[in-house]
């Protein structure tokens, strides 16, 4: 949507499918999201699904912007209602000059109908019935028969269809012409009964080349494949599962050892999130470099271990896949509510390096990212993504791996190295930079040392010492400030010029971006700092210092971000003000303004 | 309480093994334990078993949770990196471990509240993996540490030190393994080196999960009249059904090792563990018939000890996974990363 206007028009409209979950839609729905990418226009899907495998209402958003916004737009101009549990709302959430389509094998109560948009009645389920004989055909096909029905309404490339059908079923050939007939129907009845296309179509254009749709749980799995991780330790929980299934799958194919013809990772599915934290503690120990994924309450039984690996120093990586909490409940629903929680997880003085990935894009390098700040610092480091990034499919820009990388393991011993010392000592700062060096069990007697909790010294001998813990742990306080240089600084758009600010961080990118222009528009200039990691390191006290006014952005009740940037920066209370979303559904550019506009108001009145 | 190394102190005449070491190479830290608590007793048996095998102590790595017995992998193998790591967790931290390099020896040390109150969860699913490690519980029934709370080994009717009774049903280690499908259940008592030392080096050897619960007294909280974890209870009650000799790979049978009804089992090194019989029926071999002899004896009162059940041919967690047999860790990065290349092929797919 173009910032200022409030219609829908060419390359600049949402579609909105409402369905029940375990009728197949998820195909049809990409197909249709696929053909916009694929005609070059910019596009985004959100899918906003019940934690249940069959039988619950399910929506399916797909966002079409000239402009690249693909953030949640909050506006429908076209609703696919297939779910008559929910029609009356769906109908309701109709932007007013919209579209509705509907099953019109059923008769709709007159009650239901609405004078500002235009309903379009569809006899999906006979002309269904009449093609196909089999029960699960009929249900399955009628969503490939809406794609047809809003092709010929908003002008898809038929093309551009037939060759993402030819893609996906091409193998089978039966599968195709069932697809491709079905897709017929639709597009068939739309062109003989409706006046097509509407007044707000697709138009071809040249965005999206260098770029592809992907979620943000595959690009995590692919960075820390990429990274070199071998071991993993996983317990399922929505939305971080497909995390690991991506990475089993990716590395089924390209960890394959042409020497052996194993597959070089162990994958081990515990018993719970405990255990799967110990995994990774266990294999990181050992010099392996592993990872688990995980979401809120899986960090919740993590939270022993995390302090444990903090203060005994040993690196792990954790992709925390962010959903709504506490407890369980609104598992398939997105937040950003869990960054005080990954902050301080644990008990005892403990702090953890976050990383806030905003994108799938960045998700992939931020989680390679992560190894090498764990493996260098010698700490847990968590990669805080979200539902929304994790499990959507976003445009991003084609994902590049460097073939000169190489990883950056740290301060390991080698064999070598321990040799020539006269004595090992775990835990002494020999460097001043609060990073001591480790050893890895097998590779020399020297080396050995004894991991214990909080009651080692400096030198890694048991201590029950007041001083000698004291020293320790003001030596980690130090590994911290080091922390704060290494981790990736904050993206900073700043003019200079402006005395409002905005701070914000994660999947909140898109929309605080689509909300600056609109601000832009009406007069509001506007700074941005998004925060990528914790520590937050001088680039975000710098930006703090040079704003009078900064407007924290972010997805959960509490402002958590705020919270911790006036725990960890010099700022005042009064200058931070909370812009807040909170509701399980990604946040949208218009509830960004209307925060700003409303504070902005209470500043003139008073 | 602090870690002293002792001096290795070397006499020309002390025995040395294989690798030309000797006994001292293998010992640790000083232990702080009480006087006369079973705990040590098996450090110095772990000592003697680790140093007749002749593993090079830093090829092995030493595992436990918390507890007094979880301590005692500071007291021994001071050459070997050893992982004191939180209640109840240990086997977790191994499992990583040995995910990320199977070359090495792993020994676990937990108490009967470390395995099996907090750590249960932990503790079965490393046997249902068949983790390769020694896996040993400090049995003494009572929570040493915070000071003589009942565990869930004690026995119904044991009496606690302020005369207290158990009335809950215990959590017998040997049946609850054999029930889910442990390759390896022993049990033995730390005041008996002679019957510990062979199933210790056995169970070192044994690919997959070997359990042994060693019956550990705890003098100052669980020793007194009335408690079935005593020394006395247990040299009365002890009942050996199996006694244990270990054979190492090069070596031949002894005569007087193979009389009577002996029962020898080949284990993956070529080594041979002999199943001495004490009741003729006895079949370590066969899982069903170890739960239902176990059973038996133990409802009349009896403490069952010694190599109870092994199987030597289940697969062990790497060849479930099918991991490479090289360590992970020590694959080159080179190896593991697919490139530009592979990144193209992926991201076709998301065109
Ligand atoms: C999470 C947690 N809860 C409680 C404790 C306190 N704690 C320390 S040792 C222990 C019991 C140890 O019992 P056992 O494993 O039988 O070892 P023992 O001391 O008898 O050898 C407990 C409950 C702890 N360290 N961590
Ligand atoms: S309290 Fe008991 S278990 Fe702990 S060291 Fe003393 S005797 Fe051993
Ligand atoms: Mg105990």
């Amino acid at each position: 949507m173009n910032p200022m206007s409030t219609q829908p028009a060419n390359n600049d409209f949402t579609v909105k499918i409402a369905n029940v979950n375990g009728t197949g839609s998820a195909s049809a729905n990409t197909l249709l999201m696929k053909a916009f990418f694929r005609m070059g226009i910019p596009v985004a899907g959100k899918n906003y699904f019940p934690s249940n495998i069959q039988g619950l209402p399910t929506w399916y958003e797909i966002r079409v912007s000239r402009d690249g916004y693909i953030c949640r737009s909050g506006r429908i101009d076209v609703m696919v209602a297939m779910n008559a549990q929910t029609y009356r709302k769906d109908l309701a959430d109709v932007a007013p000059g919209g579209y509705l389509i509907y099953d019109s094998t059923w008769p709709r109560d007159r009650q239901l109908a609405r004078g500002d948009i235009t309903v379009l009645g569809v006899p999906l389920a006979r002309l269904c019935n009449e093609r196909f004989t089999r029960a699960r055909e009929r249900v399955l096909m009628k969503n490939i028969a809406y794609v047809g029905v809003l092709a010929a309404l908003l002008d898809l490339d038929l093309e551009v269809v037939k060759g993402l059908l030819r893609e996906s079923y091409g193998a089978k050939a039966q599968l195709l012409d069932a697809n491709q007939a079905a897709f017929d129907l639709g597009y068939d009845y739309a062109r003989a009964n409706f006046s097509c296309p509407l007044p707000f179509r697709a138009q071809a254009m040249g965005a999206t080349s260098g770029h592809i749709m992907i979620d943000g749980n595959t690009t995590a799995a692919l960075g820390a494949l990429f990274a070199g991780a071998t071991v993993v330790g996983w317990y399922p929980i929505t939305p971080s599962t497909s995390v690991i299934d991506a990475f089993k799958r990716h590395a089924e194919r390209l960890r394959k050892d042409p020497q052996t013809g194993r597959t070089n990772v162990a994958i081990i599915q515990a018993e719970d999130e405990l255990a799967a934290i110990g995994m990774v503690l266990g294999a990181s120990w050992n010099g392996a470099r592993s990872f688990t994924a995980t979401s809120g309450p899986g960090v919740s039984l993590m939270g022993e271990f995390l302090g444990y690996g903090y203060f005994t120093e040993i690196p792990a990586v954790l992709v925390n896949v962010q959903r709504c909490g506490p407890s369980t409940g609104m598992p398939t629903r997105t937040q950003q509510a869990d960054i005080m929680a990954c902050a301080y997880a644990s008990h005892g003085d403990t702090r953890h390096v976050l990383l806030f990935p905003a994108n799938p894009e960045e998700a992939f390098y931020l989680t390679a990212e992560a190894f090498n700040l764990a493996e260098r610092l010698q700490t847990p480091v968590i990669v805080l993504t979200d539902l929304d990034i994790g499990m959507n499919d976003w445009m991003c820009r084609d994902l590049q791996w460097d073939d000169a990388y190489q990883p950056d393991r740290g301060k390991v011993m080698s064999a070598e190295q321990l040799e020539k010392i006269e004595k090992f000592h775990r835990y002494l700062d020999v460097d001043h930079d609060g990073i001591p060096w480790r050893s890895l069990p097998g590779v020399h007697a020297k080396g050995a040392y004894f991991t214990r909790g909080s009651g080692h010294n400096m030198y890694g001998a048991y201590t029950e010492d007041a001083k000698e813990y004291q020293d320790v742990v003001d030596r980690l306080r130090r590994k911290w400030d080091t922390a704060a240089t290494l981790v990736p600084a904050p993206e900073v758009d700043c003019s200079g010029r402006h005395r409002v600010g905005i701070i914000s961080v994660g999947s909140c990118d898109g929309a605080v971006r689509e909300a600056r222009a609109r601000l832009a528009a009406s007069g509001v200039g506007t700074d941005y700092l998004r925060v990528r990691a914790f520590p937050f390191g001088q680039a975000v006290q710098d930006f703090l210092d040079a704003h009078e006014r900064i407007y924290v952005v972010e997805q959960n009740r509490d402002a958590q971000l705020r919270a911790l940037l006036l725990l960890e920066t010099r700022i005042e209370q009064t200058r931070l003000v909370p812009v807040l979303h909170y509701d399980g559904l990604p946040v949208t550019a218009a509830s960004i303004v209307d925060g700003i506009n409303q504070d902005m108001a209470k500043g003139q009145a008073a | 309480m602090s870690y002293i190394a002792k001096p290795k102190v070397v006499h020309p005449g002390l025995p040395r093994n294989e690798l030309g070491l000797s006994l001292r190479d293998y010992e640790g830290g000083m232990s702080t334990l009480c006087a006369g608590c079973g705990h040590d007793s098996i450090t110095a048996a772990l000592v003697q078993a680790a140093f007749e095998l002749s593993i090079p102590p830093h090829r092995m790595a030493k595992l436990s949770g918390i507890g007094c017995s979880s301590k005692t992998p500071a007291y021994f193998a001071s050459a070997s990196h050893g992982f004191n790591s939180v209640h109840g967790r240990m086997a977790s931290v191994a499992t990583g471990a040995n995910a990320a390099n199977n070359e090495l020896t792993y020994i676990g040390v937990s108490g009967d509240g470390d395995t099996l109150s907090i750590g249960l969860g932990q503790f079965c699913h490393a046997i249902r993996r068949n983790l390769n490690m020694l896996y040993i519980i400090e049995n003494n029934g009572v929570y040493g540490l915070t000071k003589g709370q009942f565990s869930a080994s004690a026995d119904v009717g044991s009496k606690a030190k302020k005369g207290e009774v158990n009335q809950q049903p215990p959590i017998d280690p040997c049946l609850l393994a054999l029930s889910i499908g442990c390759t390896f259940v022993a049990r033995s008592f730390s005041g008996d080196k002679e019957h510990l030392v062979p199933l210790l080096k056995a169970g070192i050897r044994h690919r997959g999960f070997a359990m042994i619960d060693v019956i550990s007294p705890c003098v100052t909280f669980n020793d007194h009249e009335g408690s079935t974890k005593s020394y006395s209870f247990t040299r009365q009650h002890y009942q050996p059904a199996v006694y244990a000799d270990y054979v190492p790979p090069a070596q031949e049978i002894r005569s007087g090792q193979a009389a009577g009804s002996v029962q020898a089992v080949t284990m993956h090194d070529g080594s041979r563990v002999l199943l001495h019989k004490v009741g003729a029926d006895y079949d370590a071999t066969d899982r069903l018939a170890a739960f239902g002899y176990l059973s038996r004896h133990q409802a009349g009162g009896a403490i069952v000890t010694g190599l109870l059940f092994i199987d030597e041919s289940q697969p062990d967690m790497h060849e479930v996974q099918g991991t490479p047999a090289e360590p992970l860790n020590s694959v080159s990065y080179a190896r593991l990363n697919p490139g530009q290349r592979g990144l193209d092929s992926i991201q076709a797919r998301f065109r």
